[in-house]
């Protein structure tokens, strides 16, 4: 596997596929056009909440804008009962899991802090505090390690934890203590690095002087650099490091090198530390463009596919304003209520006595 | 004494409480550095690796946010994980993940997870340790949300709160007082152990309430029987949770006492004791006769061992923050 060396490319900026040795992928298996579906769909959803953004019905929205193939590409790997740990820009991995995509609305709308059951799609709530959920996963993949639940060789029970973090979070502490744990415990992990190449203001020249996928080795295990624009790429490296995790081969760390085209959250000025020039080159190496040129160059995406993405992306539009609106704000007793999975009688007292404050209000 | 009583220290309870929580549930298990072969730098895990395996009994990295994050992740995938941070000073690399993290899941997700963790911290000085081995970091604790605090004196309350804590769905901080580890007790383990946020009235009296917790509970039960020979009868509470606190056990007492002194090793500002002062001025101030008496350390980082002995509120303290308190 390539490390500090060019990322590999499978599909590459003009549409073309080409197979490489070092990432074998069988191209023909692959469901290209469910790919492209669900990276369209990832975009709208991150259209639409800048929208909703704008038009205050959210208080902040980190986008995706540029990092679709990564996310989607590696989401295309996951089996059902593999578990993932998302960074809080992982809308794409969401929409793939099932994951309501109203409920992703909540977090930033200041109706909830979570949003929809971690259980329910093995997808993790979104972790605010970089590199905090690279633990959570080490933690979770020691579980499955322990119920038995790798390297049985059955399909149907082999699993495996896929963590997401961004460039920036590789500088916390927290994130090197995971790549210990991983490796000294050979646990069934993949780390899927987007290196969108900016950490807010900070270039990934302030985080390290060799690549993401080098660093791995340090630690003792694998490290791959892909085209993160690149789904093909991004499918074909999660797909062969979540087998060696989920048959008990120990943990790779995955760089997809891509670019994150707009600025960090709706909050951000990225005018003020980067150039629309650096913008506009990534803009050319469009992953959906990509797809899309290729898919129609193999003549798989005809009018009435388009037609009927184009159909599902109008529902789902109209799904996020409508949902977004209506998401229940929560009742004035909620926060009491789950602080603790026992109530404290003390905190239930606190409770009464704000209810009862807020009542005499109302 | 009942026939499953023995006689032992509190580390040996500490262990007990461990072993038979691991026996009556599988999914417990122990993570934390040195604890598998050597048993823990305090021998608290002693024997439990060899009798349930190095996969529930893990000699962790050295990592403390490494410990206190993958058992958040260890209590998502089913599991009761206990970690062991081996000194209290060093338990601030994993504060990130025990405050952001580990307090807020079941809130954060609505009550559809919990995270049963316990995270055992030896705490507090008194035992001639160097630099960063004789903390008393409750209040950080405490005032996080999310978290149960607790602390016990005796090796039966070890042993109890153990398997309270345990088996409790919420992270338990399980602060251990290090200087007690030797102090010995019946261990009754048939014991019906009471809920964990219970304070207890370890001695009754009438003349002022005595509150203390952990490795101060010996010097206030000593404080107690000197004032006892000197005619004041004096009620000895144990606090054991910190976090919630059992106020009403607290605010009943001194409406019968009128007077409280509370004692703890930690730093004064915003300490145990400023809480606890506030919550019997608020629901008893009638029942005042004077004001509640903080006997606490000092608010300076924890002295060289050489003065800790003066440092530490000991007997003489305790007995003139009870002689301030009758001066009123």
């Amino acid at each position: 596997m390539s490390s500090n060396t060019e990322p590999i490319t499978l599909l590459n900026a003009e549409g073309i596929y080409s197979a490489n040795k070092a990432l074998p992928l069988d191209v023909d298996a692959v469901d290209a056009t469910a790919l492209y579906r669900d990276m369209v769909m990832a975009r709208r959803v991150d259209t639409e909440a800048i929208a909703l953004q704008r038009q205050g019905e959210l208080g902040l929205w980190p986008s995706l804008l540029g990092q679709e193939a990564a996310q989607v590409g590696a989401a295309h790997a996951l089996k059902p009962r593999d578990v993932v740990f998302p960074t809080y820009r992982e809308h794409g991995v969401a929409w793939c899991r099932g994951v309501n995509p109203v409920d992703l609305l909540g977090l930033f709308r200041g109706t909830t802090l979570g949003g929809w059951d971690p259980a329910a799609n093995n997808f993790n709530l979104y972790t605010l505090v970089i590199g905090a959920q690279t633990l959570h996963g080490i933690g979770y993949a020691m579980g499955i390690v322990r119920d038995g639940d790798v390297g049985t060789g059955d399909p149907a029970r082999d699993r495996a934890v896929l963590v997401f973090l961004g460039d920036g979070a590789l500088s916390e502490g927290e994130t090197n203590e995971a790549f210990v744990w991983a490796a000294a415990q050979n646990l069934p992990v993949v780390f899927f690095c987007q290196n969108n190449q900016w950490a807010i203001s900070a270039p990934y020249s302030v985080q390290s002087k060799v690549s993401v996928a080098q660093r791995a080795q340090g630690f003792g295990f694998a490290g791959v650099r892909v085209d993160g624009n690149d789904a093909f790429a991004c499918l074909a490296a999660t797909e062969e490091a979540l087998a060696a995790a989920r048959a008990g081969k120990g943990p790779t760390l995955i760089e997809a090198l891509t670019y994150r085209r707009n600025p960090h959250t709706t909050s951000d000025d990225d005018g003020r530390y980067r150039s629309g020039a650096e913008n506009d080159a990534w803009a050319a190496l469009d992953p959906i463009d990509r797809l899309r040129t290729y898919l129609t160059s193999n003549g798989q995406l005809e009018e009435a596919i388009l037609e009927q993405i184009s159909g599902q992306e109008k529902s789902l539009a109209e799904q996020l304003r409508s949902g977004c609106r209506a998401l229940p704000n929560p009742g004035p007793a909620s926060p009491f209520q789950n602080t603790y999975a026992e109530l404290p009688w003390e905190l239930e007292q606190q409770m009464n006595e704000h209810l009862e404050f807020v009542e005499a209000g109302e | 004494m009942s026939a499953t009583s023995t006689r032992m220290p509190l580390a040996h309870a500490l262990n007990l409480g461990l072993r038979h929580a691991m026996e009556a549930d599988d999914k417990v298990m122990l993570l934390g550095e040195d604890i598998g072969q050597l048993g823990g730098v305090f021998r608290v895990t002693d024997g439990l690796q060899k009798s349930f395996g190095d996969h529930r009994v893990v000699d962790s990295p050295l990592g403390e946010a490494g410990i206190a994050g993958s058992a958040i992740g260890l209590a998502m995938a089913g599991y009761r994980p206990v970690c062991e941070i081996q000194f209290d000073g060093f338990v601030f690399p994993a504060m990130n993940q025990i405050i952001t993290q580990l307090a807020k899941f079941h809130h954060r997700s609505e009550g559809t997870i919990s995270v049963p963790v316990v995270i055992r911290i030896p705490v507090g000085g008194g035992i001639g340790a160097i630099e960063h081995h004789s903390e008393s970091p409750e209040a950080y604790f405490a005032h996080t949300a999310g978290l149960k605090v607790v602390s016990p004196s005796t090796p039966q309350e070890a042993y109890d709160m153990m398997g309270l804590a345990i088996r409790s769905d919420d992270p338990v901080i399980f602060l251990e007082p290090k200087r007690s580890y030797w102090l010995k007790g019946d261990v009754d383990s048939g014991n019906s152990p009471e809920e964990l946020q219970k304070a207890t009235v370890v001695r009754d009296g009438q003349d002022l309430t005595l509150v203390a917790y952990g490795a101060l509970m010996p010097v206030a039960l000593k404080a107690a029987e000197v004032c006892q020979s000197e005619g004041r009868n004096i009620e000895v509470i144990d606090l054991r949770s910190l976090s919630p606190i059992d106020d009403k056990t607290l605010i009943e007492s001194v409406e019968r006492t009128g007077r409280m002194v509370v004692a703890h090793e930690a730093s004064r500002t915003a300490g145990l004791g400023a809480e606890v002062a506030a919550r019997v001025q608020d629901a008893a101030f009638h029942s005042l006769l004077s004001p509640v008496i903080r006997v606490t350390g000092y608010d300076t980082p924890y002295p060289p061992s050489r003065l800790e002995e003066d440092w530490l509120p000991g007997l003489d303290r305790i007995l003139d923050g009870i002689d301030r308190s009758f001066t009123y």
